[in-house]
């Protein structure tokens, strides 16, 4: 079967229902082997015990920018394939994207009250990610305020690629603005570069994380689908005529 | 400007200036926002000079913000929209005339207060003229990137908070620019046309952007 | 392709609105000449078929054509839609109104059409509203205001008029003289779709009814005889 026959709602049920207790098992895994190595790497000798906050903060951070890159390509899959699972892996990938990046943004404040004697630093970074979460709120706010959900896609995938041609440019902006205003009392960050022992917890996390992003979307885009038939079964009990055809009857010219 | 663009440009200019007068609310605005903020931080002069490019370039984008929302739900809710969609003439185009008509009418005035409004945070001529620059080159961009944010909206009754929650992230780099180009020519960390130049580049994408975007939205908006 | 031939073909025309069927397979043909009149009941989708034969409403399946038409336009860029909306700005004169729009709409006349070519002023006298030309629209009536929007139908010549409901906020002497210009325009060679309740003494008609089939099984029938 073509990778292209998922589109269809109902074969896509089918292989979730097989796959996705197949992938929580995995996942599951990792996570338990990630979090085993963890907290068995080596101290850090400059951070001590809090450097084992990174291996949630790195992994969640770089999520939420691949979250983002699977809802742009949703969003494409929308506008130009008018393909009706795009749409939905958009609408459930961004509150997966405002989670991955909430909690980025929340270890790592707690990282750096410790590391710089603050929550909030306005590093380039974390503004950065601060306007992404924004714009994630900003995308689940605009598909809540519509009713209908093929309008409210339409509108968000033009929004999010919008926002995905801009986030570089944010990116670039913040970092330029971020040079003018160099606070003094910020730590480099990405000093010494990672050691080995330190660097496998972090990948294995890092697949953890992803295997997790799956799990939730798929799951949420169950939901999301469930959800559209839902509706479109009250729409056709409140309109018990409809959908009608149009019999149409022609009548010669007079 | 072809006919039928000239036709559009002075409709709208027409209208902005006979309904309401919106090019004065939004300097109204701009000076209550710009009055108000010295009542926050304080009524020291050298610090307001600091930081009084920020203070007008914040006022001129909730200024813009706030007019943007009857940007094109004016013309849908009348049906004349649907009627623009119909009328054999490209819609991003369209859209890129009613945003500047719309620059002029509430965009322009915003710029020409700006130095008037710097005497009240001891502006030096320097920087007034800088601000005011930078201002006259960034504003059309906010008008720009705001009519996405119009748009996606036109069909919700409420939409002008949403507006403003959609356009602010994208018109920060507008903003860092703008605001740090207008710094430059005060206490230049560096030269003003480095960053004066990325500004007039923002301007340009958002002049493509903004409406090719804006007028996708537009056509799946219409129903 | 023949000059003057010109006929709006529908081919199994298939529309969602707000995620719900409106109706399915629907196909039709009208000629140069003749008026389609869609009846059926309420909410049964007449507004839905002329918003989608304005191009407003996106297509779910089927095509759309106007063969004889001008081959770089979409059949909708041909069209004139006279909805249930005026369009009429009330801050701009009537004139001002009109004048706009006799710049704005691209004219359309594809070979066999006739689109009559009235200029702002005689539009407005013609349809009785002259001596309103220099006021704000804001001072029409209800009528006035109609007829103010039917007259951009004859300013911008284009052969497809798409008319719901036409006859609303009219009185007997305005409908009627509404109707003469419907069969005007027939006989020039255009082609008029026109949603109503009520019967319409035109030249050529053709009726499309619209009816609610059985949800479960949907009915697929020819329009044209």
């Amino acid at each position: 079967m073509a990778f292209w026959d998922y589109a269809n709602p109902t074969r896509f049920l089918r292989l979730v229902q097989i796959v996705l207790p197949w992938l929580v098992g995995l996942c599951v895994i990792t996570f338990a082997v990630g979090l085993y190595m963890s907290f068995q790497a080596p101290e850090d000798y400059q951070q001590g015990q809090t450097i084992r906050i990174m291996y949630i903060h790195v992994p969640a951070a770089w999520l939420c920018m691949m979250c983002y890159t699977v809802m742009s390509l949703s969003s494409i899959g929308t506008l130009v394939w008018k393909h009706p699972l795009a749409d939905v892996s958009a609408k459930s990938a961004a509150p997966i994207g405002a989670a991955f990046t909430f909690m980025a943004l929340l270890t790592g404040s707690l990282w750096g009250k410790p590391m710089w004697g603050t929550y909030w630093v306005w590093d380039a970074r974390l503004t950065s990610v601060l306007v992404l979460l924004i714009m994630y709120l900003g995308l689940m706010t605009l598909w809540r305020t519509m009713d209908d959900p093929i309008k409210a896609g339409k509108a968000a995938a033009v929004l999010t690629l919008v926002g995905a041609l801009n986030l570089p440019i944010i990116k670039f902006s913040v970092d330029w603005w971020n040079t003018l205003h160099q606070p003094a009392s910020v730590v480099r960050l990405d000093g010494p570069t990672i050691h080995p022992d330190q660097l496998w917890p972090l990948l294995v996390m890092a697949i953890a994380f992803t295997l997790l992003f799956l799990v939730l979307h798929l799951m949420a885009m169950r939901n999301e689908i469930l959800r559209r038939r839902v509706r479109a079964l009250r729409m056709r009990a409140a309109s018990a005529s409809h959908p009608g055809t149009a019999a149409a009857t022609a009548q010669p010219a007079e | 400007m072809s006919g039928w663009a000239m036709a559009l440009f002075k409709r709208d200019l027409r209208l902005s200036v006979r309904i309401g007068g919106s090019a004065l609310v939004g300097v109204l605005f701009f000076l209550a926002v710009v009055t108000v903020i010295p009542f926050g931080v304080g009524p020291d002069l050298n610090l307001l000079a600091r930081i009084g490019p920020a203070i007008l370039w914040i006022g001129a984008l909730l200024a813009t913000l706030l007019g943007l929302d009857r940007l094109f739900q004016a013309d849908r809710e009348d049906g004349t929209l649907d009627l623009m969609m119909m009328s054999g003439r490209p819609l991003e185009l369209v859209v890129l005339v009613k945003c500047l008509a719309h620059w002029i009418a509430t965009g322009l005035p915003l710029v020409v207060a700006a130095p008037l409004l710097g005497v009240f945070l001891n502006l030096d001529p320097v920087s007034m003229g800088a601000v005011t620059a930078t201002l006259l080159v960034g504003t059309p961009a906010l008008t720009l990137i705001g009519a996405i944010g119009a748009s996606l909206t036109v069909s919700l009754r409420r939409g002008g908070l949403l507006l403003a929650v959609l356009v602010i992230p994208l018109a920060i780099p507008v903003l860092i620019f703008g605001v740090s180009s207008a710094d430059a020519a005060i206490h230049d960390p560096v030269p003003f046309l480095t960053p004066f130049l990325i500004l007039c580049a923002l301007t340009l994408i958002a002049a493509v952007v903004g409406p090719v975007a804006s007028a996708a939205a537009l056509r799946f908006s219409s129903d | 392709m023949r000059s003057g031939f010109l006929k709006l073909v529908a081919e199994n025309l298939t529309i969602d609105r707000g995620g719900r069927r409106v109706f399915q397979d629907l196909s039709f043909a009208v000629e140069r000449g003749e008026a389609l009149v869609v009846t059926g009941a309420n909410g049964i989708g007449k507004s839905s078929l002329l918003r989608t034969l304005a191009g407003l409403v996106p297509l779910a399946a089927g095509t759309l054509r106007l063969d004889g038409g001008l081959p770089d336009l979409l059949p909708q860029e041909q069209a004139h839609y006279f909805g249930h909306q005026d369009a009429v700005k009330p801050a701009l004169s009537v004139s001002e109104n009109l004048q706009f729009w006799q710049s704005f709409a691209a004219p359309c006349e594809p070979d066999g059409f006739d689109g009559g070519r009235y200029t702002p002023g005689e539009a407005l006298e013609t349809l009785g509203i002259g001596h309103t030309a220099h006021l704000p629209a804001a001072y029409l009536s209800a009528g006035q205001r109609r007829r103010l929007s039917l007259s951009r139908l004859l300013i911008t010549p284009r052969p497809i008029w798409l008319m719901d409901e036409p006859t609303s906020a009219l009185d007997k002497a305005s409908e009627q003289q509404l109707l003469g210009l419907m069969n005007t325009h027939l006989d020039n060679g255009g082609v008029v779709v026109t949603a109503t309740h009520t019967d319409l003494a035109l030249n050529q008609i053709r009726t499309l009814h619209l009816q609610a089939g059985d949800p479960g099984k949907l009915l697929q029938e020819e329009a044209m005889s």
